[in-house]
């Protein structure tokens, strides 16, 4: 299947080089072929705009920041957590929660690729699929998160999760103080994208 | 050997631009077209996501550096359908054909999505091979990153942590060797896990003494240290 081709004779070489007139010609000729459905294609940018994204992914930490239960469960075994809860599916097949404490500090990356659980978090933001990201983030960590502004004392250690496998890695953030008595809905407003692949903490109200 | 995609702890990216929650999903109209004619042309079923992976990483890395994300995908898709036969290079370069494709019966239909973006494609298979780690012991990582099914494969041990030192940190279960699934060799199944290697092993200067990476490694990717 995939092989080498030289700079000239790879495929992509036959297509416009404008890269929307490029998706268009792609899109153009499987349609003319019978191989796509341009309604499909509709179909699923609406999911990831607005059906599929890290709505979800807060859902299931407020849960865990408010029931016990539900926290150990979703440590032990998360894929079957989150599938009881509808967000199982494509590039989520295999989750682990991670979380993050007084001692440890989780992040997520993916070197090789752009892994990333959509079904918690949708599609991941350009800066993760960057290569600046991609580089940096295993090497250097405490220089990427002072990028994001996270400054992490010098007693806590990171753990950075490189996604080299289909796992797929959902940090929980710390609880932040003076949310005692919060709703889960106020606690989802506190649990951003960022915090939940460990680049941000959860916003503190 | 692995290939240019293979760029964790290379030096000089630069700063990372990070990106409000709410800035758009899709910054251009294109990129989503993108996604989702990639994914749709994935659901006609005449390639496995491994080797759609190997498809962007075989790109010529001048142009894998050249290429934003998308465009690195729409490369890989023109690739791939070429490669497997499913348009010609004719048909991709004039935009035109007059031979109908006996795989249309399998074109994603709209009401098709969301099965088949709720279905997944989980990658755990049985397998006969046994774990031979558990979780604490000590191992070791390849010493020379590569597939050693196919010179120049697909493969998931990337080249910074390659001849490491770490500890395992759970067992996933048995999931698709990428390296076989990517060149149609079978799904090769064997033992995952979450292997954590100190930072102090695998950089010059390592930012901070307890500091650890974890990665997802095959059974094959490692020996006992």
């Amino acid at each position: 299947m995939p092989h080498d081709h030289s700079d000239h004779d790879h495929p992509h070489a036959l297509l416009p080089s404008d890269p929307a007139l490029r998706v268009k010609a792609l899109e153009t000729i499987l349609t003319r072929k019978g191989l796509i459905d341009p309604a499909a294609l509709d179909e699923i940018i609406e999911t990831y705009e607005t059906k599929i994204g890290p709505r979800n992914g807060a859902h299931v930490v407020a849960r865990a920041w408010l029931e016990p239960d539900f926290r150990a469960a979703l440590l032990r075994d998360a894929t079957a957590v989150v599938c009881d809860l509808g967000y199982y599916g494509r590039q989520g097949e295999h989750m682990v929660a991670v979380e993050n404490t007084a001692q440890t500090h989780n992040m997520v990356v993916c070197t090789l690729c752009s892994c990333y659980p959509w079904p918690l978090l949708g599609i991941p933001p350009g800066w993760y699929k960057s290569d600046a990201y991609r580089a940096r983030a295993v090497r250097e960590p405490r220089k990427v998160l002072a990028e994001f502004g996270v400054t992490l004392p010098e007693s806590v250690a990171v753990r950075v999760w490189d996604s080299t496998a289909e796992m797929r890695y959902l940090v929980i953030p710390q609880r932040p103080e003076g949310t005692e008595g919060f709703t889960q809905a106020q606690l989802m407003d506190l649990i951003t994208r960022d915090s939940m692949i460990g680049t941000g903490l959860a916003v503190v109200p | 050997m692995t290939r240019v995609h293979d760029m964790g702890g290379r030096f000089g990216d630069g700063a990372i631009t990070p990106e409000a929650e709410d800035d758009p999903v899709f910054h251009e109209e294109w990129h989503g077209r993108a996604l989702a004619l990639t994914l749709a042309a994935g659901g006609l079923g005449q390639w496995n996501i491994d080797i759609s992976r190997h498809a962007r990483e075989c790109l010529p890395p001048m142009d894998y550096a050249r290429l934003s994300y998308y465009e690195k995908w729409m490369a890989g898709l023109a690739g791939l359908l070429v490669d497997a036969d499913v348009l010609t290079r004719r048909e991709l370069e004039t935009l035109t054909s007059d031979m109908p494709s006996p795989l249309a019966d399998k074109a994603v239909s709209a009401d098709r999505v969301a099965p088949m973006l709720a279905a997944g494609g989980p990658a755990d298979r049985p397998s006969a091979i046994a774990a031979v780690f558990k979780a604490g012991d000590a191992v070791k990582t390849r010493k020379i990153t590569g597939n050693r099914l196919m010179d120049g494969g697909h493969t998931r041990l990337p080249a910074y942590a390659a001849g490491a030192t770490g500890r395992i940190v759970m067992l996933h279960g048995t999931h698709v060797l990428p390296d076989s699934s990517a060149h149609q060799l079978g799904d090769g199944a064997e033992p995952l896990y979450a292997v954590a290697i100190p930072a102090a092993h695998l950089w010059a200067s390592p930012e901070h003494p307890d500091d650890e990476v974890i990665l997802d490694l095959w059974q094959s990717y490692l020996d006992p240290a």
